[in-house]
């Protein structure tokens, strides 16, 4: 074959490749939006409403339960899996740890960053059960913020490496500490810390192997904090195997909700990001 | 305060990573007070590392040795209880690279004086930010823009927010190394003229490799070569008389010296204080 | 008098340095905690889920498990091979689907696509490997089972009703086919423009420069990037729990129901709170994950290392 013709057929294929991505999901996109959608247009109150006594059985009542579980559970998980990976990535900055160490971690993160979300799943249920206590919100708090927490390091840690080596130098040239340094760095790393919160959160909110065990799959209103409690993932994993068409029909709705909170977000920490680059060293390019 | 604020005793700077390479080498200097120094030299010639020696700013990285002293107003830098970021107040930074800290333009002149609790009431700090904004000629570029980030001002005017940040914290020394180099001619001549106008307030210690902006600032100079000092003078000894075999080489400019081994005539000119048409001669 | 008020502002300053170093001492302690977690969470998960799984381990030699394919905990039988077939199937067929089409993809996006369209596609791409996998799973449910059961299955002389290990593979590559692509995107823009402009000036083609020049300077980027895809197929829960009908069984063909290592542990989830056998089976499931994972990160950043030292690009 000639070597022009390789080149053309190559062009084509890669674009065909791109289209077939795009395409594919376009159709997920458009079918969870024109099914759920079109359910929810039908009757939106479902969102808002608490399950009936017989919710997964017969599709009465709507799935608020497992709207505020998702918020409660995924919102106190981000706040701490935050704080921790915030602290992480500082202290692999040079300032604090020897190169050799931060290598050792970074190669831990990455494999936990691989780890199936099942996994840690499993894990809060060793736990559970090793303490003879329930599944519960909480138990779903601590397996999401596990889950998150080498998601939002890797982001943060990458962020943290790209700010200008010279803001340190800055901060430290005006007698600033090791620590309060770290806060000027954190802030000059602003938008790709808040990206990694925005992605952490989305890929929280989007899990269910890590809440399916460890939360209890309940079909009620979330009743405390040890109180058994579900999410949106896991309400469509349940519904979806469902033999009933209307329970079916409230995953499609269901599923709507969840795909627009996660876009949302996406395009959230993109402007978000944008809003702080203004205040980042050569980021207002 | 002694009239040298500032002195440098044998400090040597090693870098002990995968090659061990001694960067600063034995060097004894003096700072006087209310005096630009300039430090110049060929790139890589160790002027940046001997800068940060001189307030701890190597502490923060690995694989660093410092031998010998570092003196201020007399007393150790090194070998001493007070803590590094007070020692690093008190010799103010300036680093190479206009850096506007990821705030706005009041809170990057205000910064050191948060940390440092230097100012009374919000009034207080009000008026200090403005005392250092017009310090560094910026005030009355800024001053309807206070709130804006201070990365959207020009690397010019950065590099003056900087210096006023720097002032802000009252340091007894101020180091500035290369704060022209990443600027374009206009900025640079207009971060030159502060520094001018503060020179007889601050001891200020500034490295350079242009030895035009030299000749234009400095009242003492420092020729550093491969670690070591080579000679050191005022600066119009330094440019008119100077001693050493490889001062003369290196004033004479890029040329080397001839076959023969005499060095090329140093084409200097005396130092013109005050005029800013020399800004094009400067070896960018 | 102004010695007075510097003497003041000296006193005032160096008490507050006082506290400002104690801060700094406390906070030491704390990032240094933080520092460890990571270390910790991973011998934690590695040694609890060794623990836990210790029942099963001492009353069936590890050869029995692995290799017999009668799984029946309600009669005492733990053999785990149908699941591990199922998922050796799932990920190989996802990965083979996936792969080309997400370095295609990428290759549009980072070396062809321009402007407008290139941004279009880029921040698509981008945004939907964000779509959590149930989704995935919901739709294909109504798309993918009815299409392979009635259009790709009848090809192959294959009779079902379109769930199965070849229909999990599709979603599943799929689901990772976003994620690869955009990983391997930034792979390749972070190339510098020389080695595109050296080898298109020695008069390569643009497909013979990204071929033996590009991909190869990329490789360790795209290499961790399809890692991380088998990752998610590997330990891939939700979509295969879906889809993949739920027989343990060894599977016929790549059309027949069957069972991963994950989709063992949701199904059977049930009994795991009840029978202390079958929780340590379970367990022992989630040990072998990881386990399987660890060694294929450890062995992939070998490879990398030396992948980067041998082409010297980061």
């Amino acid at each position: 074959m000639n070597r022009y013709t390789r080149q053309r057929l190559f062009g084509i294929a890669v674009r065909a490749a791109a289209s077939l991505v795009v395409g594919v999901l376009l159709l997920v996109i458009g079918v969870t939006v024109i099914r759920g959608g079109g359910v929810l247009l039908a009757d939106p109150s479902i969102v808002l409403t608490p399950p009936g006594a017989r919710y997964m059985l017969e599709g009465t009542g709507g799935f608020l339960h497992a709207v505020l579980g998702s918020i409660f559970i995924v919102g106190p998980a981000t706040v701490v899996s935050m704080v921790a990976a915030v602290s992480t990535a500082v202290y692999l900055q040079s300032d604090y740890s020897s190169e050799r160490f931060s290598d050792a971690v970074n190669m831990f993160l990455n494999v936990l960053w691989g780890t199936p979300p099942i996994v840690y799943g499993l894990f809060v249920l060793t736990i559970i059960i090793a303490t003879g206590t329930q599944t519960s919100l909480f138990f779903g708090i601590v397996a999401i913020a596990i889950f998150q927490y080498p998601i939002m390091t890797r982001y943060t840690d990458e962020a943290l490496r790209a700010a200008p080596e010279t803001v340190r130098e800055s901060t430290y040239g005006l007698g600033a500490t090791r620590f309060e340094s770290a806060r000027m760095t954190v802030r000059a790393a602003a938008p790709g810390v808040i990206a990694g919160l925005v992605m952490g959160f989305a890929r929280g909110i989007g899990d269910a192997a890590t809440v399916l065990f460890t939360t209890g799959r309940s079909t009620r209103m979330p009743g405390g904090l040890f109180d058994a409690a579900t999410t949106l993932p896991v309400l469509i994993f349940d519904q979806a195997m469902s033999f009933n068409a209307e329970v079916r029909s409230h995953a499609y709705a269901a599923a709507f909700v969840l795909t627009v909170v996660v876009l949302g977000l996406i395009v959230l920490s993109k402007l978000l990001a944008g809003r702080y680059a203004r205040y980042t060293p050569g980021g207002n390019r | 305060m002694t009239d040298i604020p500032l002195t440098t005793d044998q400090l040597s700077v090693t870098y002990t990573g995968d090659r061990e390479i001694e960067a600063v080498k034995g060097v004894s200097i003096d700072f006087p007070a209310n005096t630009l120094t300039t430090i110049i030299g060929p790139s890589g010639c160790g002027k940046s590392t001997l800068l940060k020696s001189l307030n701890r700013l190597h502490d923060i990285q690995e694989n660093v040795e410092i031998n010998g002293d570092v003196l201020l107003s007399g007393e150790s830098v090194y070998d001493t209880d007070v803590p590094a970021p007070e020692i690093r107040r008190r010799i103010g930074y300036v680093p190479q690279t206009p850096t506007a800290l990821p705030v706005s333009i009041y809170e990057n002149v205000a910064y050191g004086l948060r940390i440092h609790g230097d100012y009374d009431s919000k009034a207080d700090l009000d008026e200090k930010v403005e005392t250092y904004l017009r310090k560094v000629n910026l005030w009355d570029e800024v001053a309807d823009r206070l709130d804006a980030p201070g990365a959207e001002l020009s690397t010019g005017q950065i590099q003056r927010l900087c210096v006023a940040r720097s002032l802000a914290v009252e340091p007894d020394v101020l180091l500035c190394d290369e704060v022209t180099s990443a600027l374009d001619p206009v900025s640079a001549e207009s971060v030159e003229e502060t520094l001018r106008e503060l020179k007889s307030e601050y001891t200020i210690v500034l490295v350079t490799h242009s030895m035009a902006q030299a000749r234009r600032l400095a009242d003492e100079v420092v020729f550093l070569y491969l670690g070591e000092v080579i000679e050191s003078n005022d600066v119009r000894s330094f440019f008119e008389d100077p001693q050493a075999e490889r001062t003369r080489t290196f004033i004479g400019g890029p040329t080397p010296v001839d076959r023969d081994g005499t060095p090329v005539e140093p084409t200097a000119t005396p130092p013109t204080h005050g005029g800013g048409s020399t800004v094009d001669d400067d070896e960018r | 008098m102004t010695t007075d008020t510097d003497d003041l502002r000296d006193r005032a300053r160096s008490s507050r340095l006082g506290r400002r170093l104690l801060a700094e001492r406390y906070s030491s302690y704390w990032l240094t905690a933080a520092g460890y977690t990571a270390i910790a969470l991973f011998a934690g998960i590695t040694l609890l889920l060794f623990y836990r799984s210790l029942p099963i381990l001492s009353e069936y030699p590890l050869s029995s498990l692995l290799t017999s394919a009668n799984w029946d905990p309600a009669a005492n039988e733990f053999g785990f091979l149908p699941a591990i077939v199922g998922t050796v199937y799932v990920t190989v067929l996802s990965m083979v689907m996936g792969v080309p089409v997400a370095l295609g993809a990428a290759i549009y996006i980072a070396e062809y696509a321009e402007g407008r369209m290139k941004t279009l596609v880029a921040a698509l791409i981008d945004v939907l490997a964000a779509v959590p996998s149930v989704i995935f799973g919901l739709v294909a449910l109504i798309v993918v089972v009815p299409f392979v059961g009635n259009y790709v299955a009848p090809v192959f002389g294959e009779n079902t009703v379109g769930v199965g290990i070849f229909t999990v593979s599709l979603v599943m590559a799929i689901v990772i086919t976003p994620f690869m692509t955009s990983l391997t995107v930034e792979s390749l823009e972070s190339l510098p423009d020389e080695l595109r402009e050296t080898s298109l000036g020695v008069g390569a083609t643009k497909f013979e420069t990204i071929r033996s020049v590009l991909l190869r300077a990329a490789g360790p980027g795209i290499f961790s990037a399809i890692l991380l895809g088998f990752g998610r197929v590997f330990g891939a829960t939700i979509v295969p729990a879906l889809l993949i009908g739920g027989q343990t069984q060894i599977p016929s063909s790549v059309f027949s129901s069957g069972q991963t290592l994950p989709t063992l542990i949701v199904n059977d989830f049930g009994e795991l709170m009840s029978l202390p056998l079958t929780q340590s089976a379970l367990i022992f499931v989630g040990l072998m994950l990881v386990v399987v994972v660890w060694l294929f990160n450890f062995g992939a950043m070998l490879v990398q290392r030396r992948l980067k030292r041998r082409w010297q690009y980061r």
